[in-house]
């Protein structure tokens, strides 16, 4: 063997010229392995499978005219995007591959950017620069920069668009729950652009609960919220029986009465569940506070509370006092202040009582409090953090409670601790976290929200926006949201509209609700008269319209007031509400306006002037146009109504000025009621 | 080593490993009765965002031969890969249904679900139910139907909204109508959306649209509309979002 292996050494190594040949040879072949794997190499493959899907289309020709071979690379040197997934992903800007079912060959999804402008990383993540799949994609290789899953796309959308999109509902729905579900209140999120996510719910002041409602309610309420509300977005906190007992001790115990908070009434709470109803009904209560009805479905809306258990929940006197002056309990809710009278205060007060459930507060039985228990409580409600979102008089609200969730779209895996069986990327850690907060270690005090799989999702989507790229991107790329408008109305009649709250249903220069129409100009478009009425008697525009304005029973110094003041300061500078007269229109004009609105542009589709024929459920009722809009108002609105309110679905016929004129003077003909039956006879 | 080779041994490595992880999913639940038939009781054609969760479950009901729902049947959901069930597997209940949460995949598109149950000879009985993935484009699209279109064009009322198909003279076509939109090219259906019915010699009842939404607003309406269009659009050609 070794004689063998000696006399092999001999004939390779023998003389300095034949060794130098050979490891020539050795060199030459360790050189040529270079090209070959260069060759084999995994992007060539796709390449020569697209040109195989492509040899039999009818398009072929053209398809391989566009096609180029070799790596392709997308170099934006500004945003810092080196993409070679066009290697691979041949046909992404072939407008005729839509129907490829084969990947990595289909044409990419219409989207409103250009590839070659932003590349593919920006919007997928991934490594842009690799040239294989695993490196490119999978999370092993991809070390920190996976491809993101589809379902979160619209993140990457939100690091440069900081307002909401038409296209984006999902990263919408993301940032509004963060606001909404109370997330900002520990967790402090600061903007790419400075500033800070504010929270938008509303959690009440506990600094006098005891007026409001008693221990056992609050126990069963800190044990389980959704218990008493489904709707509910106070989060479980698995509070311990004794815990539960000594916060509810605590809370009672630190309240202090409100001067006027409770009333009795002269009148006893009614029983009558028919006339409550009606009030309630008349009331328009259920625009912003839902029932649960006997089918377990939520009925009404998410502005105000939930009443399906409010009987077991408040104090009768403290219900009273509320339904009379909500303001004298909580200077800024938005609840109206109704200016109900006595009687319906007792009416409505009755009502709500009777909704009650007893199994609610069946099990509660809770002994005298001790003073070492309000002190436990105390400690426990500095603990657990409630100040961050309650106020509680002697509870300081706690600065940094949780970890700030600025850039958590770039936080490194490997500073993250998984639960078993998670995927380990950044989005199962983030939808893990919010679906199921105390799992991942012991002794973690975040607590457990109710949020439905998809909005857990559209969270996630929402922290993933904001990552490194979203907070170094140049300024000039960024497209800013709107901005945010805290419009308050002066004086007397701002007095009286913030204790309306106006601005929970109505928007007005940009501040307020979307419930209801928008009134910034609302001075230009309608007749002081029919405001008046209005407000005495609100009557409804469009007849399929669920929710609607609520009679205030407002006195006469009050709808002057508020009508003065709409009427002089919510004026359109495009609109002059004296330019044209509200009649003296020839009959001919009104004629020829009346064949537009039935004919060229059939209004009647939407919109209701002859109750008899037309049944258009869309628009107002116009039955009675003439005598609430201004006419000019109606011709600047036929000219371009998106103009004077962004958003209304009235299409913008882009009408001539004759063609206005004459619709002006058919719409301004219609007085409604009594006047146009007479003008008939 | 080639990479078809090394392809192929992926794929069927991956295979073998998903099969694998089906197994015991299965095996976790053993069913206590058989049916004969599967049928759907809720769930079916809906559209959701590509890669999220649909609105609704998807709910079917396994049978026996007289037809009276069948408890404790072992109905399994598979799809194509990208669909995600939760759970992959369940045992009819009391009024013989299973549910699942689903999730469509990334791609947009028509995706379709198999829910299958053993009959007594062990044979699989198979129900397919479609489901419609929308992309970007379709998604928009759809949040501008709802918000111009759908109140015409959908005879359903919601609780939201009222319906006003039944007030208009001329009927509007829903757009799930695949029967007749499928016969207008998307040049027809711009112009309508455009100019309104009378550029199509129809009713004056359909406003035109071109002066308050943007073309790439009609595009992606039109690429909604042959998104849901039922029977399926044929191959509709693309459509391009330029402005």
């Amino acid at each position: 063997m070794k004689e063998k292996l000696r006399s092999l050494w001999q004939k390779l190594f023998g003389d300095s010229v034949r060794a130098f040949g050979v490891v020539s040879l050795v060199f030459l072949a360790s050189m040529a392995i270079a090209p070959a794997k260069n060759f084999f190499s995994e992007w060539r493959h796709y390449q020569h499978g697209y040109l195989s899907v492509i040899r039999n289309r009818s398009d072929a020709n053209t398809l391989r005219r566009h096609f180029q071979g070799g790596i392709q690379q997308i170099w934006l040197p500004d945003l810092g995007v080196v993409d070679r997934c066009t290697s691979c992903h041949v046909g992404l800007k072939e407008p005729t591959l839509t129907d490829v079912a084969q990947q990595p060959y289909r044409k990419h999804p219409v989207i409103p950017h250009n590839l070659d402008q932003f590349g593919c990383t920006i919007c997928h993540r991934g490594q842009g620069a690799a040239t294989t799949l695993a490196e490119a994609h999978s999370s092993t290789l991809a070390w920190e920069q996976p491809i993101l899953p589809a379902k979160f796309v619209e993140s990457s959308c939100g690091q440069c668009h900081r307002g909401p999109l038409q296209g984006t509902p999902q990263l919408n729905l993301g940032r509004n729950l963060l606001s909404r579900s109370g997330c900002v209140h520990c967790h402090a999120v600061k903007l790419p652009d400075g500033s800070t996510v504010k929270a938008t719910d509303d959690p009440p002041s506990l600094s006098h609960i005891a007026d409001k409602t008693t221990r056992e309610w609050i126990y069963a309420w800190l044990k389980d919220p959704q218990a008493y509300a489904v709707t509910s977005t106070m989060p479980n906190f698995k509070l311990s029986d004794a815990d539960a007992r000594d916060i509810s001790a605590f809370l009672i115990a630190n309240s202090t009465p409100v001067p006027g908070d409770n009333v009795t009434l002269p009148a006893k709470a009614s029983s009558d569940p028919i006339a409550g109803a009606s009030l309630y009904g008349e009331s328009f209560c259920a625009s912003c506070h839902a029932v649960q009805n006997a089918a377990g479905n939520v009925v009404g809306g998410d502005v105000g509370p939930e009443l399906t258990r409010i009987g077991s929940k408040v104090k009768p006197e403290w219900l009273q006092a509320w339904v009379r002056n909500p303001r004298v309990y909580d200077p800024p809710t938005g609840m109206p202040h109704y200016r109900f009278s006595d009687s319906q205060v007792a009416t409505l007060t009755g009502f709500l009582l009777a909704k009650t459930d007893s199994d609610l507060l069946a099990n509660v039985h809770l002994d005298a409090a001790t003073p070492e228990q309000i002190a436990h409580g105390k400690r426990l409600v500095s603990d657990y953090g409630c100040g961050s979102c309650h106020e509680i008089a002697g509870v300081k609200k706690p600065e940094n409670f949780a970890p700030e969730l600025s850039r958590i779209g770039s936080k490194p895996i490997t500073q993250l601790i998984f639960l078993q069986g998670m995927q380990h990327t950044l989005p199962d850690y983030i939808a893990g976290k919010i679906k199921q907060p105390r799992a991942f270690a012991p002794g973690l005090k975040m607590p457990q929200y109710t949020l439905t799989p998809a909005q857990i999702d559209a969270l996630t989507t929402a922290l993933l926006s904001l990552n490194d790229r979203s907070y170094s991107l140049p300024p000039s790329l960024a497209v800013a949201a709107p901005p945010e408008s805290d419009y308050q109305p002066a004086g007397k009649a701002g007095k009286l509209m913030t204790d309306l709250a106006c601005f929970s249903c109505h928007r007005i220069n940009g501040h307020g609700g979307d419930m209801a129409p928008d009134l910034t100009w609302e001075g230009s478009s309608v007749q002081r008269e029919w405001l008046v009425q209005f407000f005495k008697n609100p009557g409804t525009l469009r007849p399929a319209l669920i929710r609607r304005m609520p009679k205030f029973n407002l006195t006469d110094g009050e709808v002057s007031e508020l009508t003065d003041y709409i009427m002089t300061v919510y004026q359109s500078p495009s609109v002059d509400r004296d330019s044209m007269p509200l009649s003296g229109y020839s009959q001919g004009e009104i004629e020829l306006g009346k064949q537009l609105f039935y004919g060229k542009y059939s209004c009647q589709g939407c919109h209701i002037v002859d109750t008899k024929t037309d049944k258009g459920y869309i628009g107002p009722t116009l039955t009675q146009v003439g005598s609430r809009l201004t006419a000019a108002w109606i011709y600047q609105w036929m000219k371009n109504p998106q103009a004077l309110r962004a958003g209304t679905i009235e299409p913008n016929r882009a009408m001539s000025d004759e063609d206005a004129q004459a619709l002006t003077a058919f719409l301004i003909s219609q007085k409604g009621g009594g006047k146009q039956e007479a003008a008939k006879k | 080593m080639n990479c078809f080779a090394s392809g192929v041994l992926i794929l069927s490595v991956a295979a073998l490993a998903a099969s694998c992880s089906r197994k015991p999913d299965s095996t976790a639940l053993k069913p206590t009765a058989f049916g004969a038939s599967i049928v759907e009781s809720s769930g079916g054609k809906q559209f959701g965002q590509a890669g999220t969760p649909l609105p609704q479950p998807v709910v079917v009901q396994v049978n026996d031969e007289p037809g009276a729902a069948v408890t404790g049947a072992l109905v399994e959901f598979a799809a194509a890969p990208g669909v995600t069930f939760d759970p992959v597997s369940a045992l009819t209940d009391s009024s013989g249904q299973a549910t699942t949460n689903v999730s469509l995949g990334g791609m947009a598109g028509r995706y379709q679900i198999a829910a299958s149950t053993l009959d007594k000879s062990h044979k699989k009985v198979e129900l397919k139910i479609e489901e419609i993935a929308l992309g970007y484009q379709q998604t928009l699209g759809r949040r501008l139907n709802e918000q111009y279109c759908d109140r015409c064009h959908n005879a359903e009322s919601t609780a939201e909204r009222v319906s006003n198909y039944d007030n208009l003279e001329v009927k509007p076509h829903p757009f799930t109508e695949g029967e007749t939109l499928d016969k207008l090219s998307d040049a027809d259906l711009t112009a309508i959306i455009t100019y309104g019915g009378p550029a199509l010699n129809k009713s004056a009842l359909m406003p035109a649209w071109g002066n308050t939404l943007k073309k790439t607003d009609v595009q992606a309406l039109i690429a909604y509309i042959r998104a849901v269009s039922d029977p399926p659009s044929r191959s509709a050609s693309a459509v391009f979002a330029k402005d």
